[in-house]
């Protein structure tokens, strides 16, 4: 009636002033954003833990790059041509050897010389020889004089900090003395020379009069004296020294290489200094073609043989099974068609820098068979080269006498899709193999990222307790939802949904420290239990079945899995007490020992069996919740016109009910799977954490998830390791979305066509 | 009739009965192995003196049976051990025998058929210590200054009476340390960091100094202070000292400043027994740990999981509500829904380690760096957020239980009666005053049920803390009384990692079994604890909008 409205006058208390009324409007208008902003912030998260893993991962999978900084005429030419290039940590001050015997030390930035040395030779005595110990001597060289003496030099920096700014400081020292030792007591001309200085130990190994010499001096201490005697061992070669160009020891002093220009290689045991034994020979270029560049990879376990077609072959000591070593090729990188001129290893990574007579530069790495970068730095042929210590800046004088500095950005090498997931041939190993094995205590150690035995391990994992999840869950799922008392299933489907709420630390906890050793010790009665059980469970039905009519009559339906929990207690315990004599019996005593001794399957205590367990457990409930709930809400009608048609429960179970509500149950299966493959602390403390490939059930195993636990707290920031396990991640994180995604797909399908019916 | 009855499924169905009740013996077989394991510990048990055979000899072994083991005469044989041929199986018991300084081990196997009598003597003493673990044996004498005051019978009525007074001052002792002077070492540091700040932003001048010198100097008096008090009190305790025989009849000195408790278990009654209980849960309950987590209490750890759930709580409740409100409240049931929806499950999906390596990548070093760049330049270089710590740790498990409270909390909003939001809206209220006064208050049981399980959740989950803020020993507790009382960028201790270090990483796993059963019931209960409140708040909103809805 408006004309109420008309006369009845608003009260004052709720005369609402337009003021307030836009304040509640502008709180509804910004409640709403915050809301919607709210709302978004969900996808935004998951979106924002895919990029920044990404953003972690993907600097593995950028090339190298290299700018030039400067160029300039190489300093102090009047002292002859340079032999050997080096720099310095910090690449502020590198060093020229010249072929003369000077040592010229200048900025690396402008080419300024910083000092100048002449190396203490004596009068009327020529070089005849040089060459250069590998990184691991800390910059030794050795130059090898007319009259069958040799003298050995290091190069060190100092770094002091006056005002503040960093000073290095260059200089020369003489390690085994100023004055030449003497080598070739013929007095013939060092030819070829090589050297090795270790703390206890230093090796000379030269050419000189068309034969190969070895002379070796240990330091002995003394207990008297406080200078070290040296003690002196000489030997001959009995090899060809035809032809040997080049000449290497390693860093152990036990293994020689001899390379002659036409491709020949000498393998030499020399850890017996006195009696060196020739192991191999044999040919390591194509007939025709010749070495032009040789050079350690870090380590000193490969050889980097560059040869005249511009390629670079890794040659590695491989044992085979009778422990015979021999010198393997393993792999090959290709620069580009004409010769490689240098190769420089890196110091403290397995890759290494080549470049060829046309000043063309290639920068590898070896494990990773990656070429991380060609360039073209120069149009002159190369005289010297050298990496950086931390390899990212190259040094190169060019035939032209200009000396270039280039800036090398080179921070992930190690990583190609083919270390990752491929067979990769390591350094001293018999074959390629997947290893995962990521550090060590060692600086010249070779990184093996193989993330195949983890995915292989996280599989493996999830597949055993799939076997033990997959029946019990849907099993269980179709009768609670489908045959089970509602007085009981109100009780038993919370009951298994809390056994999701366990903490996994305490179901790993139980796996490793009671179920392990328990499995150990009864693993008869565990195979027994599989087969008994079944069986008791079936004789009990089918007593069931002639039961008197009166007394079934009474019993409610519904509630059989009541009536099993003693069957089935009974049964385990018959079957464990059992295990014993049937062990004894049937395989001599032990299960464990007869799998061994007749079937070579070795038993750890902490296996995929004692995981796939209790990763089952930890899985069950969330499949059989999930399975349980598509099975329960199968539209009605459907059953009930099933059995009006005659069918059995048992029919409409399998016929109807099952293959309307497979979606739900495939997807319940997928979310359970999923679960399976992230389960970290189960898999971290039941099993050994040996990342080894072998499907054997009673054999650990390393997922992608424990490792990470295992190994992420120790690896450090941005490094080749971290990112490495943030690509683990990624990997889980990508699985894991796949299967759940297509999970919630098809469960909201479902939920639709349920609605539809 | 056989294949009839297999035809009808009858046998299929009644297979998948066995599964359920396979799955509930399991479930209800783990938690009954935790409870018997867990609850006995503290119960002292009987102190046996073997006469035992050994290799010829005959020994006295004195100590707690705790295990038996029976093997087959065959895996024996094979093991090493020759059987006879009339013997079918080898009885092994496992012996805790203590004295870890004087053997070398806590355990020992034993055989029952070398064994040739055992009693269990009134006079035999087990002494808890703080170091080397249990010591049995009998007492000898007690001693005070170096001079023996009491032996033989009246040994035991002296020392009962000298521990009482020695723990009290050991307390004090902890509290002066730990408090008071801890405190001292808080303040000097602040004042450091004080110092070093003003430098960095060059207003460190003359009268400055002067202040933060005083501000030193009166810090130092105290601590000279506390420092004395301290000695006396260690001449104190260090005074008096018990001797006891081993199994040997070796004679060992204990001070008892290194003793927790002196008990004799096989005089004890049920009742003192049940005393003792008591007294050891409350010491589980409130007290540190001691050997290396192996002994002693798990109050850092239960302290340590408290705190991060609350701060995780405080997180995630506005977050999930906010989102749930949105998915019911707000949004148009559509493709964006769906695509929150297919989040929200991959939110719940994802591997829990991998927001661990999120949260240590993301907010421990991209958050956390930048926030001491900015705020705590004078720290450098020792991080303060730039580290894994409580307030990194509280929001990764935010965001890992996030989906937890969305999806319990819009199934809330779901069972509301449309009518109820109709009403107000009618009534001229705006979308946010019927949610704010009506939808919310209502839906706010749901809220709390999703809250409940997100906390069950966090606080079982261990694998995300290890990399974002977990120790296995945190030196303080991330709230104390130096200001401001509650320090997130500390690190703390987690019952659930509690477990896998002791368990896993500990070297004398053995001892410390007990202990890592004891968390675990611990564990379990406020677990399972709080799922049945989660269960039960569900179901009675569930009847009261049924009743609504009628």
């Amino acid at each position: 009636m408006p004309e109420i409205n008309k006369n009845t006058k608003k009260p004052a208390s709720i005369q609402i002033s337009p003021a307030y009324e836009q304040w509640r409007l502008l709180k509804d208008k910004l409640a709403r954003y915050g809301v919607v902003a709210g709302g978004l912030g969900v996808i935004v998260a998951i979106v924002l833990i895919f990029f920044y893993l990404l953003y972690v991962v993907y600097p593995l999978f950028i090339s190298a790059s290299v700018e030039p900084v400067d160029h300039y005429a190489a300093p102090e030419q009047a002292l002859g041509k340079t032999i050997l290039l080096e720099m310095e940590e910090q690449n502020e001050v590198a060093a020229r050897f010249t072929e003369s015997g000077q040592v010229v030390f200048f900025e690396v930035a402008t080419g300024k010389v910083v000092l100048t040395q002449a190396i203490a030779i004596p009068e009327g005595v020529k070089i005849t020889s040089f060459s250069q110990g590998s990184p691991i001597n800390e910059g030794a060289v050795i130059y090898g004089l007319s009259d069958g003496r040799a003298i050995v030099v290091k190069h060190q920096y100092k770094a002091t900090y006056p005002d503040n700014k960093r000073l290095i400081t260059p200089s020369l020292k003489y390690p085994l003395g100023e004055t030449p030792l003497v080598i070739d007591t013929t007095g013939a001309a060092l030819e070829k020379i090589a050297v090795k200085i270790g703390s206890d130990a230093s090796t000379v190994i030269v050419k000189s009069a068309g034969k190969i010499r070895l002379v070796n001096f240990a330091k002995e201490q003394s207990l008297f004296a406080d200078e070290a005697a040296l003690t002196r061992t000489d030997a001959v070669l009995e090899v060809s020294a035809e032809n040997v160009e080049t000449i290497l020891v390693d860093k152990d002093e036990a293994n020689l290489y001899l390379l002659s220009a036409d491709g020949r290689l000498s393998y030499i045991d020399i850890s017996n200094k006195s009696s060196p034994l020739l192991r191999q020979e044999q040919n390591v270029v194509t007939a025709g073609q010749t070495i032009t560049s040789v050079s350690f990879l870090n380590g000193d376990l490969s050889l980097l043989i560059g040869d005249s077609t511009g390629q670079v072959s890794q040659w590695s000591m491989i044992r085979d099974k009778l422990n015979h070593r021999t010198m393997e090729k393993i792999r090959a990188f290709k620069v580009s068609d004409k010769a490689v001129v240098t190769i420089n290893a890196e110091q403290r990574r397995k890759g290494f820098m080549a470049i060829d007579a046309d000043g063309v530069l290639g920068i590898y790495h070896s494990t990773a068979e990656r070429q991380l970068i060609k360039q073209q730095i120069g149009q002159a042929q190369p005289v010297a080269a050298v990496l950086s210590p931390r390899a990212n800046g190259l040094l190169v004088e060019l035939a032209d006498g200009q000396m270039h500095f280039w800036r090398v950005d080179n921070e992930h090498p190690e990583v190609s899709i083919k270390s990752l997931w491929q067979e990769v041939w390591y350094e001293s190993y018999p074959k390629p193999d997947y290893i995962w094995q990521s550090s060590s205590a060692s600086n010249d150690f070779e990184p093996k990222y193989s993330l195949t035995p983890l995915v292989f391990g996280t599989l493996k994992a999830a597949f055993y307790a799939m076997w033990v999840a997959i029946p019990l869950a849907l099993m269980g799922a179709i009768y609670t939802a489908y045959f089970m008392a509602p007085g009981m299933r109100i009780y038993v489907k919370p009951t298994i949904e809390i056994m999701g709420a366990l903490p996994t630390v305490i179901l790993g906890f139980l796996a490793g420290l009671w179920l392990a050793p328990f499995m150990e010790a009864h693993l008869g009665g565990v195979f027994a239990l599989l087969m008994i059980l079944p069986l008791g469970v079936m004789l009990f039905a089918y007593a069931w079945l002639h039961l008197p009519k009166k007394l079934a009559q009474k019993i409610p339906e519904g509630w059989g899995a009541a009536f099993l929990i003693p069957v089935i207690l009974l049964s385990g315990w018959f079957a464990f007490s059992v295990s014993v004599p049937l062990e004894t019996w049937l395989f001599n005593g032990s299960l464990r020992d007869w799998f061994k001794s007749e079937l070579g399957i070795g038993y750890d205590q902490r296996n995929a069996l004692v995981v796939g367990v209790a990763m089952g457990f930890a899985v069950i409930p969330t499949i059989f919740s999930i399975a349980e709930d598509a099975i329960f809400s199968v539209p009605k009608h459907l059953t009930v016109g099933s059995l009006a048609l005659g069918a059995t429960p048992w029919q409409t179970m399998s016929r109807v009910v099952l293959l309307t509500a497979s979606p739900g149950i495939f997807s319940a299966v997928m979310i359970g799977f999923g679960r399976a493959v992230g389960e970290t602390m189960i898999v971290l403390m039941a099993t050994g954490n040996t990342p080894v490939m072998d499907l054997s059930v009673f054999q650990g195993l390393r997922t992608l998830a424990a490792n990470i636990a295992v190994e992420m707290p120790e690896s450090e920031v941005d490094s080749t390791h971290y990112r490495i396990l943030f690509l683990a991640a990624l990997v889980l994180f990508v699985f894991t979305f796949i299967f759940n995604t297509l999970a919630e797909v098809i469960r909201q399908r479902l939920r639709e066509k349920y609605s539809s019916l | 009739m056989m294949k009839l009855w297999f035809k009808s499924g009858a046998p299929w169905i009644w297979l998948n009965a066995a599964a359920v009740s396979v799955c509930l013996i399991m479930v209800v077989g783990v938690l009954g192995l935790i409870v018997a394991r867990g609850i006995g510990h503290f119960w002292p048990g009987q102190v046996i003196q073997f006469t035992y055979q050994d290799e010829g000899q005959v020994k006295t072994i004195i100590g707690e049976h705790v295990d038996s083991s029976i093997t087959p005469a065959a895996m024996a044989k094979s093991s090493g051990i020759t059987m006879a041929d009339t013997e079918e199986t080898l009885v092994q018991y496992l012996v805790k025998t203590g004295n870890r300084d004087v053997t070398g081990g806590d355990f020992r196997w034993i055989q029952e058929r070398q064994i040739k009598s055992q009693e269990a003597p009134a006079n035999l003493v087990v002494v808890e210590r703080r170091e080397w673990g249990n010591f049995y044996g009998e007492l000898a004498a007690v001693k005070e200054n170096g001079q023996v005051i009491a032996s033989g019978q009246e040994a035991w009525v002296v020392l009962q009476s000298k521990i009482a007074g020695v723990l009290a001052l050991y307390h004090d002792i902890a509290h002066l340390e730990k408090k008071e002077v801890g405190a001292i070492n808080y303040a000097l540091e602040q004042l450091r960091l004080e110092q070093k700040s003003l430098q960095l932003k060059n207003r460190w001048d003359d009268s400055q100094e002067k202040r933060l010198n005083d501000k030193k100097a009166a810090l130092d008096v105290d601590y000279k202070q506390y420092q004395a008090q301290l000695a006396a009190l260690y001449q104190q305790i260090r005074r008096d000292s018990l001797v006891a025989k081993t199994q040997d009849g070796a004679e060992v000195e204990i001070s008892l400043s290194k003793v927790v408790r002196v008990y004799q278990p096989n005089t004890m009654s049920f009742f003192d027994k049940a005393v003792h209980y008591g007294a050891k849960l409350f010491e589980f309950l409130t007290d540190d740990p001691r050997e290396a987590n192996t002994e002693g209490g798990i109050f850092p750890a239960i302290f340590g999981t408290v705190m991060m759930v609350m701060m995780m709580s405080v997180i995630v409740t506005p977050f999930g509500v906010v989102a749930a409100v949105y998915l019911r409240e707000y949004a148009k049931q559509g493709f964006t829904t769906r695509l929150i929806r297919i989040a929200v499950n991959n939110l719940a999906g994802v591997p829990s380690i991998v927001y661990g390596v999120f949260g240590l990548g993301f907010f421990v070093y991209i958050l956390g760096g930048n926030i001491d760049r900015l705020f705590y330049p004078e720290s450098a270089p020792a991080p303060v957020f730039g580290t894994p710590g409580l307030l990194w740790a509280s929001i990764t498990l935010a965001l890992l239980t996030l989906p937890v409270v969305i999806v319990s909390t819009e199934e809330g909003l779901a069972r509301i009666p449309k009518a109820i939001r109709e009403g107000s809206l009618a009534l001229g209220a705006t979308k946010l005053e019927t949610l704010w006064r009506t939808v919310l208050p209502m839906a706010s049981p749901a809220m709390m049920t999703g809250l409940i399980l997100a906390v069950a959740r966090a606080a079982g989950e261990v694998a995300p803390l290890m990399l974002v803020g977990v120790v296995k020993l945190a030196p303080t507790l991330p709230l104390d009384g130096n200001y401001p009382f509650l320090h997130l960028d500390r690190k703390f201790m987690h019952l659930g990692f509690h477990i896998y270090d002791v368990g896993f990483q500990s070297p004398n796993v053995e001892a410390a079994r007990p202990l890592v059963y004891a968390t675990s019931l611990l564990l379990v209960l406020v677990i399972i604890g709080l799922n049945l409140a989660a269960i039960l708040i569900r179901n009675h909103l569930r009847e009261k909008y049924r009743a609504l809805e009628g």
